[in-house]
Order: C-alpha cells, then sequence, then structure tokens
C-alpha cells in the first residue's frame, strides 16, 4: 500500500513538475517575443548571433548535405535500377531532401552545433551572474541576450535548410550524371516535372522555420533555466540537445502529417 | 571582428541561403500551371472511376488543362460524380467528352477532354454528357479468359 502511494506521488510530482515546465517555458517565449522589438531596434546584436549560428555552421550543413546528397545517388540508383526507372532518379533525390531531409538533418545539426552553443554561452551568463548584473544595471537580459540569440536562430534555420537541400541535390547529380551516367536531361526534367514549388519546396521552408523556432526557444531556454554550476550548465547543454531532436523528429511527424496526407 | 567584417559575413550567408532558394525554386521545382488563376468547374457522371483520386490531373491533348475538384457518389443514379475545375484560359466546347486514362502501365489515373464539334462552350457548373469510365483490369482479363474458353472446340470424345 505504501509503495502505491509513493509510485502516485512520483508520478503526480513528475506532472506537476513538466507542467510548470511548460507554463514557465509558454511565459518565456512570450517575453522573448515582446522583447523582441527592442532587440530589432539593436540590428547589431542580432546580426552578430546569424555569425556564429549561420555563418559558422556553413561548413558543416554545406559537407553533410553533399554527403547525404551523394548517398541518395548511390542507393536510389541502385533501386531505380531494379524497375529500369534509372531516369527517376533526380526526382527521389530532390523530393527527399525538400520534403524530409534538409530541414529534418540540417535541424539535428544546427541543434548540435548551434543549440548547444548558445545555451552553453547563456548557461555561463547566469552562473558568472552577468545576468543579473545586466539586471541590476537596468539592462534588460531578456532583450539584450536572449531575444538577439532566439532570433539569430530563427533566421538562419530556413537558409541552411535550403542550402543542405540544395547541397544535396548537386551531390545527386554528381554521382548520378557524373559519375553513373543517368542522362541529364532527364535527371533535371524529370526533377522539375514533378516537384511542385508550393506543395514540396515552400513545405520544406515551413518545416524548416519551424524547426528553427522550435530549436532556437529550447535552447535559449534551457541555458535561462539551468541550474548555475558547472554541473547544471552540462546538464543544460545535453537536453537541448536531446529534447531538440526529439522536438524536431515529432514536430516534423506532426508537420508531415498535415502537408502530405496523399490528397 | 570589426562591424565590417562580420556584416559581410553575414550578407555572403544571407545571399547564400537565398541563392539556394531560388535554385530549388527556378531549376528544381516548377509551379504547377493550374493554380491561382480563375478556373470554371464542370462535372461528369462515370460508372466506374477505377482508383481516380482528387487533384488528378485533366488533360486534353496531352496537356494539362485542369485538375479533378472532387468525387462524390450519386446515391439516386449510382454513379460517381466527378467535378473538373478547368482552367478559365482554356474554353472547351460544349459536346466535350471525357474519359479515364492511365499514363503509362502502371501509372496515375487521369482525365482525357476530346473536344467536340459544338459552337457554344462549356460553362460554370455544365455537366459532360459524353464520358467514358475507366478500365477495369480484373474485368478485362476475365473477359478475356472467357472468350479464349468459348473459342476452345470441345476435345473430342
Amino acid at each position: 500500500m505504501n509503495a502505491l502511494t509513493a509510485i502516485l506521488r512520483k508520478l503526480g510530482a513528475l506532472a506537476v513538475d513538466g507542467l510548470w515546465r511548460a507554463g514557465f517555458m509558454a511565459r518565456f517565449f512570450l517575453a522573448v517575443l515582446r522583447y523582441s522589438g527592442q532587440s530589432f531596434r539593436r540590428l547589431p546584436l542580432t546580426l552578430r548571433e546569424i555569425y556564429f549560428s549561420g555563418v559558422l555552421s556553413l561548413l558543416i550543413i554545406l559537407v553533410s548535405g553533399l554527403f547525404v546528397g551523394l548517398v541518395l545517388g548511390l542507393q536510389g540508383y541502385d533501386i531505380l535500377q531494379r524497375f529500369g526507372s534509372s531516369d527517376a532518379l533526380g526526382i527521389m533525390v530532390a523530393l527527399s531532401l525538400l520534403r524530409e531531409l534538409g530541414p529534418v538533418v540540417a535541424g539535428l545539426l544546427f541543434a548540435s552545433r548551434a543549440g548547444s552553443a548558445v545555451t552553453a554561452e547563456i548557461g555561463l551568463m547566469k552562473t558568472t551572474e552577468q545576468l543579473q548584473a545586466m539586471d541590476m544595471m537596468a539592462v534588460n537580459p531578456i532583450a539584450r541576450v536572449v531575444a538577439p540569440r532566439f532570433w539569430g536562430g530563427v533566421i538562419s534555420m530556413p537558409l541552411l535548410a535550403a542550402m543542405f537541400s540544395a547541397m544535396g541535390i548537386f551531390g545527386g547529380w554528381l554521382i548520378g550524371v557524373v559519375a553513373i551516367g543517368v542522362d541529364d536531361g532527364a535527371f533535371w526534367s524529370q526533377m522539375r516535372a514533378s516537384v511542385d514549388f508550393r506543395h514540396d519546396v515552400l513545405n520544406g521552408v515551413i518545416k524548416s522555420i519551424v524547426f528553427g523556432i522550435a530549436v532556437s526557444l529550447i535552447a535559449v531556454f534551457e541555458g535561462y533555466d539551468c541550474q548555475p554550476t558547472a554541473e547544471g550548465v552540462s546538464r543544460a547543454i545535453t537536453r537541448t540537445v536531446v529534447s531538440s531532436a526529439l522536438a524536431i523528429l515529432a514536430l516534423d511527424f506532426v508537420l508531415t502529417s498535415f502537408m502530405f496526407r496523399g490528397l | 571582428m570589426s562591424r565590417t567584417t562580420l556584416d559581410l559575413w553575414v550578407g555572403f550567408f544571407v545571399a547564400l541561403g537565398f541563392a539556394a532558394l531560388v535554385f530549388l525554386a527556378v531549376k528544381v521545382g516548377s509551379y504547377s500551371d493550374v493554380s491561382g488563376g480563375p478556373t470554371y468547374a464542370v462535372e461528369a457522371a462515370f460508372d466506374n472511376i477505377g482508383g481516380l483520386k482528387a487533384r488528378a490531373p485533366v488533360k486534353s491533348a496531352g496537356v494539362v488543362v485542369g485538375r479533378v475538384g472532387g468525387i462524390r457518389f450519386d446515391s439516386h443514379s449510382y454513379r460517381a460524380i466527378v467535378r473538373l475545375d478547368l482552367d478559365g484560359r482554356y474554353p472547351f466546347p460544349a459536346d466535350t467528352s471525357a474519359s479515364i486514362l492511365t499514363s503509362g502501365l502502371l501509372g496515375e489515373q487521369y482525365i482525357g477532354l476530346d473536344p467536340g464539334a459544338e459552337t457554344e462552350n462549356l460553362k460554370n457548373g455544365d455537366t459532360l454528357q459524353i464520358t467514358q469510365s475507366a478500365v477495369v483490369l480484373e474485368k478485362l482479363i476475365g473477359q478475356f479468359l472467357f472468350n479464349k474458353a468459348a473459342e476452345t472446340p470441345a476435345s473430342p470424345q
């Protein structure tokens, strides 16, 4: 009987904690949005964050995109030539990149490359009491520190995902057309015939914007909310990467089931 | 890092991102022909639509001139009523006939329009009078086997 109440109590504590955190996160999100105007008035702050989370992620995004495209080219050719339709390689590479792999893989890379850095930075600022110092000087830390990092991530993410997809299609073209010898004209014309701008390209961009918002919010929130100790910061970084990955994959399922339900 | 180098890098990054988007829009994707512009809807009744789906293309002479807007079942005539959203730029004679065709052996099904000779054109809300249903492969094979069996002479006793 006692064991049962203990389990129930633990479950209750877990639910209350989770609810409390979700509520705190929502209020934090609203605060970030409210002070975004103030931070946009000092644009260099946001530009600096676009540099740190966007420009410095370029290399990993472009190289990973190229390799994903190369693999898609090889695997796609291997499968399609069994059905005698290797001309459709362009369709396969483009659709899988634009609809799924571009936004999702770019989002995962972005979370581990840029999201973790943002959490570490804000967490360390909190640990060394820089955030409180700002508050003392009547500088709002959300407007000065959090909002620019959030918007830097939101702006960078769709651009990075688009570059990832473009680079991946180039990689698929390298393997398919240059290395294997699929017809160049068929590769591009079949791709153009079945990739619709609104249905495929724009939906991919919408996905990447949603992932950008989710990853950036998780990163700044975990940094702001961390225990102000060395261990607390390291835990916060781990939580950023894990919950960003889960959020991206879960949101991807939800968005896909709305966008591509086969109508 | 000085302000100007930072601006330069961010500008380069944003330009590259938009270049990638333009590449995806222009070189990889294409705009579907019938979208946004004015359309007019006509209906056609079929005995059997096979595997036709909403959003399937409507073609005439191989060119996409519209989309299948919706499919419903008419419980009075027990036929399928298909609504076709045709592009406003392409008028068709009132006696146009519609048939359900398949692109390739295993491809998707679409509606083919064969224009008639009437001088009047189809208007929004009209109904196509002449339709041809989808070919159901199982029925065709069944008929073929039945004919074959009928042709074979009775084996001598």
